[in-house]
């Protein structure tokens, strides 16, 4: 198995970390190193090399489906993978979410845990039908900053880049993502919206729409599962560093670290805090 | 058994997927696998039953052609086998299809699918919808059905011999014939052009004529394909005479651009600065990035395939230099894409064809356009590599050949592990051992790519025209890629590797034959088993299997006793690999087909048997008029005129709609600042845990070459070194790529052109010190057709260099973006300005406007000594952080810099031009002054804190202090008391991007 090596052995066991690869995913170096920039310990691990050892799930405490074009978008983003996984992982899936763990879908990754059927609602083609790379400002419901992935996070502003983005939700649905309290949900698919595009500093300094894919009610991610599970369009791991930031050449002077990296250690600490 | 499932989005839509599906499943399976493609939530779908689509008179569906990738199909067969759990060998195939709904009649519906497909790959099937109700005309509610044919295209070819003998013992007249039209098959048809000249010819003949027996068809492709121009580049290979230097013996590449090269790195080397690791010897060129790494550049055309079908030609490029970078040394990781394009004006509404009778249309020009972008998006965007660095131009004369550049960096650890952990691997060095396996990975092989080859189906009628034209599958190659790059290069399975670009096998397997480590003096060999090569569909003859240029695979050499570990790593990550041969020492190219030898050649024969010829150049003189300047002109109006020029606007339209972001590496993006202009030079961080950044730029100036190509090349070569010091990156540690897009390359006179701009290259290459490391050359891009009349047009386009430059910054944290930030900092102007209008975008308006080519002579020159010391003091300035803002002065001189500093700011600016420096300053008039494209130019931007450190690190450059950044955002220009120019940056804003918004 890819990068499966022993990590040396301290008195805290780090949080093991596993991060999907193959078949298109793409962004699953950059996962890594943010979640290793925060004291966890990532596998990157081919979906064969699971199938292959679907036990080696339980072995871990996160488990992300990262960005990336999986089978190239064909059939409509994150379809192909989702299958694949459920074909040959569905049980597994099922003994891991039942743990105490965290799960995280980034773009494509968030398209194929919605095709999982493990968050409410589906994500289609952007408003225009073009692909779209740009910074988003998202705000956190008051409700769930105190969740697992969310801690501390009233406002952010991240990067997208996705054709399919357009998160679709019918109303009665919606009403009920909104009413759900993270304590209380008991249902698997309760869920809780987790962004929702705003207008804030970078739409401000670039003059730029709020929502740019025509999402249903700005919403930009999702939480299920007691707030363990998190579906995201934007990318956190793309905000590590503050040089990413469009705004980064007007104050070059502060801090190195991106916004984006608290999402990571949100997730390290809820294990280790 | 063939069933055709639909699928339709909920919300009514006017488009949906179609599945056609060849196979024996059962109803309850093909059930299942329509709720796989099915997400319930958005779709629905229907099996074998037309849908009900409501209110529509036509459903236009657009399939593929026989044999045309279809990556879609390909994926649904790859999760259903999956989903099914059945047997990879089973009889089942999936083809898919998209329908569009139209209200429309049955004359608009035809006349609307012709801006939906291209016929050189696609089919299209147009169905009236039956409303069973009543007649369903489109105003009329109802639910209307569908009723369209389930015929499949499958491809089926006839049954041909598979080798033939072609004898040689032929006049002259047919020697020329095969050469020019290609080898006639059975039925009587050429097989198409061979490329091969009379000289070539007779010496084959000879070659076989001692051997005693006629070459067969696989032997004489193979040879044409070695021997083209497109491998050997013999226009830069040949001797090549010169009236004022005498005869370039060893050619214009070994002279000049190879030259050049190496006295700089001897130059390095004596100051132990060399960064050249690996130049001009691999698929891409590579140079230092740090102690541990390195990086690699190639940059790639594809102006023919594009032009055919944009698309498919534009992703195919970038796929192809993508694995220019795969195939370099052991395999570096493609990290960033770069693209270039240059197109006819979009509103060109010219029809042209490319026969006689106008049955074959040309595609207009600005479908051109979006096909190109649209392939640069998918192949980069799918292959999760950024594409960051990129420009596009317009010219009447690319409305016949656009030209699409296509470039890739690449990163790669210097040393690999060696298995057994005892020696580290230098990883930029490889080479076949003797009994290596010859193992092909990724795609399978069809027809695509074979010039005019002709196939037939159950579809089409026979003798239909099949596709030379080929469509990339990015997802096969991003499998291709990972599992090597990742995985199998660091477990050393294999020794060496490369591309399978032009020619296919013939190439790749007989350049890595060429190779094989054997004691010097001593030739490799192959020998090929053609039978075992993957196939698409079956029928294909050896000599098609030996050249075809299907996409997406890479051929390697792998030691025996790592095969099954390569193959079962392979399996594992979805990737095929074959082994189809060995590499030997028997100095020959052998292939042999189901037992039989059918090709024998001597691999000296084979690469060194081209025979040299003189290449002969005449003077030319272009003498243009100097443009009339229309009296009483408004500045402010030419500066926001040529502001919405659309070779000087913004094109974030292209920018946004690639992903720049991905891999996380990104530091000056393609759009900065408020105002999101584009920038000229871009930085990235290709190592995660390091500092250091890598920027990338470009230059390129094809409208100085109607004046003159020494001075075009010299241009481009200085402002794509401009651009890279501008944001920050370093000349000590710079390196230049040369893309060469000639016309008429047989005519003396463009060959003089040509030989003017190589020693530009040279000198200033080694002027400034950096060496070239790679490069490539497009050297035919004319087009021969007809208007709308039937009278032939020939279109030729403006010679063309492109100069792309890669630099190592040590700190990217010191990066500079170009628009202006604070109101309140001193502007100034580093550089001389001279009355050098001549060729650009100032007189090119004119002209435009004038309807005439009246663009001047005083093109821009460079002088390199001077510029030097400028972009030394400039790279000092920017390591000390004095500067807030840095952008190198273009295209439109100085006005159009202030404007776009202006814009990206979006701040305004008071600025006299009084000051300007140059050595005719005094008498320059006020265009000159602000339209002047003179060289060496940067405007810069400073806090009044650093003013003096500024001042005194540029005390013995020429500078002017303009002005100041304004907060009020009105943009002012004065030359004494008079105010020349007056605008807003708002305004400014909305002329930059008026082209883009309307792109979107």
């Amino acid at each position: 198995m890819k990068n499966k090596k022993l990590h040396s052995i301290s008195l805290v066991p780090a949080t093991k970390i596993i991060i999907m690869s193959g078949y298109g995913l793409n962004c699953e170096e950059e996962t890594k190193f943010a979640f290793e920039s925060v004291g966890g310990m990532a596998d990157i691990v081919h979906i064969n090399d699971l199938i292959k050892e679907p036990r080696a799930l339980s072995q871990y405490q996160i488990l992300v489906f990262p960005g990336g074009f999986s089978y190239g978008d064909d059939t409509g983003s994150g379809k192909a993978y989702a299958n694949k996984f459920k074909n040959h992982l569905t049980k597994e899936l099922k003994e891991f979410l039942a743990r105490d763990t965290l799960t995280i879908g980034i773009c494509n990754g968030f398209q194929i845990i919605t095709n999982l059927g493990i968050l409410p609602g589906a994500l289609t083609y952007n408003k225009n039908g073009k692909y779209i790379d740009r910074w988003v400002d998202l705000t956190v419901p008051a409700s769930l900053q105190a969740s697992p992935w969310l801690r501390g996070i009233k406002k952010i502003s991240l990067p997208i880049a996705h054709g399919e983005g357009h998160y679709v939700i019918d109303s009665k649905k919606y009403k009920e993502l909104k009413r759900n309290k993270p304590a209380r949900t008991t249902a698997q698919l309760g869920g809780q919206i987790a962004f929702q595009y705003t207008k804030g500093e970078i739409c401000d300094f670039q003059n730029l729409e709020k929502n740019p894919n025509g999402s249903d009610y700005d919403i930009a991610g999702i939480l299920a599962y007691n707030g363990r599970v998190l579906g995201m369009m934007p990318h956190p791991e793309r905000a590590m560093f503050s040089h990413q930031s469009p705004m980064w050449q007007m104050n070059k002077k502060g801090s190195k670290e991106g916004k984006g990296l608290q999402i990571f250690r949100n997730a390290i600490e809820y294990f280790t805090r | 058994m063939i069933s055709r499932i639909y699928v339709i989005l909920r919300n009514g839509a006017s488009r949906m997927d179609s599945y056609l599906i060849d196979s024996k499943l059962t109803r309850k399976d093909i059930v299942k696998l329509a709720e796989m493609l099915t997400n319930p939530i958005l779709e629905k779908y229907f099996i074998d039953e037309s849908p009900k689509v409501g209110n529509f008179s036509f459903a236009i569906e657009v399939g593929f052609l026989p044999g045309v990738t279809d990556n879609v199909g390909h994926t649904v067969k790859e999760t259903a086998l999956d989903l099914l759990h059945l047997d990879k060998s089973e009889n089942f195939n999936v083809y898919s299809s998209r329908i569009f709904l139209v209200k429309k009649s049955k004359v608009e519906a035809e006349k609307f699918a012709l801006t939906l497909y291209n016929p050189l790959i696609e089919r299209v099937f147009i169905a009236p919808i039956k409303n069973p109700a009543r007649n369903a005309t489109y105003n009329v509610a109802g639910e209307g059905q569908i009723n369209l044919p389930t015929k499949i295209p499958k491809v089926i070819l006839k049954k041909r011999r598979p080798v033939r003998d072609v004898s040689l013992d032929v006049p002259n007249e047919e020697l020329i014939r095969i050469g020019k039209e290609g080898i006639m098959d059975e039925d009587g048809k050429r097989r198409g052009p061979l490329a091969l000249d009379l000289s070539s010819m007779l010496t084959i003949k000879k070659y076989f004529a001692k051997l005693k027996r006629n070459p067969t068809d696989i032997e004489l492709e193979s040879l044409a394909q070695t021997w083209s121009e497109h491998c050997k580049h013999t226009i830069f290979a040949n001797p090549i005479d010169n009236i004022k230097d005498g005869n370039i013996v060893d050619g214009l590449y070994k002279t000049y651009i190879k030259g050049a090269t190496n006295l700089i790195r001897k130059e390095k080397q004596k100051k132990g600065e060399d960064f050249c690791i690996s130049v001009f010897e691999d698929n891409s060129g590579g140079i230092i990035f740090d102690k541990d790494y390195l990086i690699t550049h190639k940059v790639e055309t594809h102006n023919s395939p594009s032009a055919l079908d944009p698309f498919g030609g534009a992703i195919t490029g970038i796929g192809g230099v993508n694995r220019d970078t795969i195939g370099f040394g052991l395999g570096a990781k493609p990290v960033a894409n770069t693209y270039g394009f240059c197109f006819g004006y979009p509103e060109d509404k010219r029809n042209f064809f490319r026969d006689k009778n106008l049955t074959q249309p040309m595609l207009p020009s600005k479908r051109i356009m979006e096909g190109v972008i649209k392939g640069i998006n998918v192949g980069g965007n799918c292959s999760g590599i950024p594409t960051l660095s990129g420009f596009v131009k317009f010219d009447d004369r690319y409305r016949g050949k656009p030209l699409v550049f296509a470039g890739t960096v690449g990163l790669i650890p210097r040393n690999l592990p060696a298995s057994g952990g005892s020696r580290e691997r230098l990883s930029h060095i490889k080479k076949a051992k003797i009994g290596d396996l010859i193992v092909v990975v990724g795609g399978r092989v069809g027809l695509d790519g074979i010039h005019g080859a002709t196939f037939s189906s159950v579809m089409m009628d026979a003798g239909s025209p099949a596709t030379a034209v080929q469509i990339g599958d990015p997802i096969t190659q991003k499998k291709l890629s990972d599992a090597i790059v990742k995985e199998a290069r660091d477990m050393n399975l294999y020794n060496s590797i490369t591309d399978n670009g032009a020619g296919g096998l013939s190439c790749s397997v007989a350049e890595m034959a060429k190779e094989v480590c054997l004691p010097a003096g001593r030739q490799g060999g192959a020998k090929v088993c053609l039978e075992k090569v993957p196939l698409k569909y079956p029928g294909l003859r050896p000599w098609e299997i030996w050249i075809s240029e299907s996409q997406e695979r890479m051929t390697l050499s792998v030691p025996k006793k790592k095969w099954l570990t390569f193959q079962k790593l392979m399996a594992s990550r979805g990737v095929e690999a074959t082994a189809i041969g060995e590499f030997t020492n028997s100095k020959k190219c052998i292939v042999n087909y189901k037992g039989k030898e059918i090709m024998n050649l001597d691999m000296e024969f084979l690469h060194n048997g081209l025979p040299k010829q003189q290449l002969v150049t005449l003077p030319y003189f272009h003498t243009n008029f100097e443009p009339k300047i229309p009296k009483n002109l408004s500045q402010t109006k030419v500066l926001e005129k040529l502001l919405g020029n659309i070779n000087i606007s913004g094109f974030a339209f292209i920018s946004e709609q690639y992903d720049h972001e991905v891999q996380a590496s990104s530091v000056l993006k393609p759009l900065s600042g408020r105002g999101r202009i584009n920038t000229d030079a871009q930085v990235f961080k290709p190592v995660l845990s390091s500092n250091k950044g890598v920027v990338l730029s470009y230059g390129v100036y094809p409208s100085y070459g109607d004046i003159n190509t020494y001075h075009m090349v010299a241009c481009a070569l200085d402002t794509a070194l401009r651009n890279i010091i501008s944001a920050g990156g370093t000349l000590s540690h710079l390196a230049i790529l040369d893309n060469f897009c000639w016309c008429s390359s047989y005519d003396e006179r463009r060959l003089r052109e040509l030989v003017d701009s190589v020693k530009a290259c040279y000198d200033y290459a080694v002027g400034y010190g950096t060496p070239f490391i790679s490069g490539k050359d497009s050297m035919f891009n004319d087009f021969k057709g007809y208007d709308e009349n039937g009278n032939s047009v020939v279109i030729s386009i403006p010679p063309t260099l492109l100069i792309s430059a890669i630099s190592v910054m040590p700190d990217l944290n010191k990066t500079v973006s170009p628009e202006f930030k604070n109101a309140g900092d001193i502007i100034y102007l580093l550089g001389e300005t001279n009355d050098e209008l001549g060729g650009g975008e100032y007189y090119k308006m004119l002209a435009k406007k004038e309807g005439n080519n009246n663009i001047g002579n005083n093109v821009p020159k460079v002088d390199w000594k001077k510029n030097l010391k400028t972009y030394i003091a400039l790279e000092k300035a920017i390591q000390k952080e004095l500067l807030t803002s840095s952008l190198s002065v273009t295209g439109g001189g100085l006005g159009i810099a202030l404007a776009k500093a202006c814009v990206g700011g979006m701040l305004g600016c008071k600025i006299s031009i009084n000051e300007i420096n140059g050595s005719k300053a005094s008498v320059l008039s006020i265009d000159a002054k602000l339209f002047s494209e003179s060289q060496g130019r940067v405007l810069v931007s400073v806090l009044l804190k650093n003013k003096s450190a500024f001042e005194k690190i540029m005390k013995d450059i020429p500078h002017a202090k303009l002005g100041t950044v304004s907060k009020d955002g009105k943009v002012v220009i004065m030359e004494g008391k008079r105010k020349i120019v007056e605008s807003s940056v708002k305004k400014l804003h909305d002329i930059y991007h008026k082209f883009s918004n309307k792109m979107q």
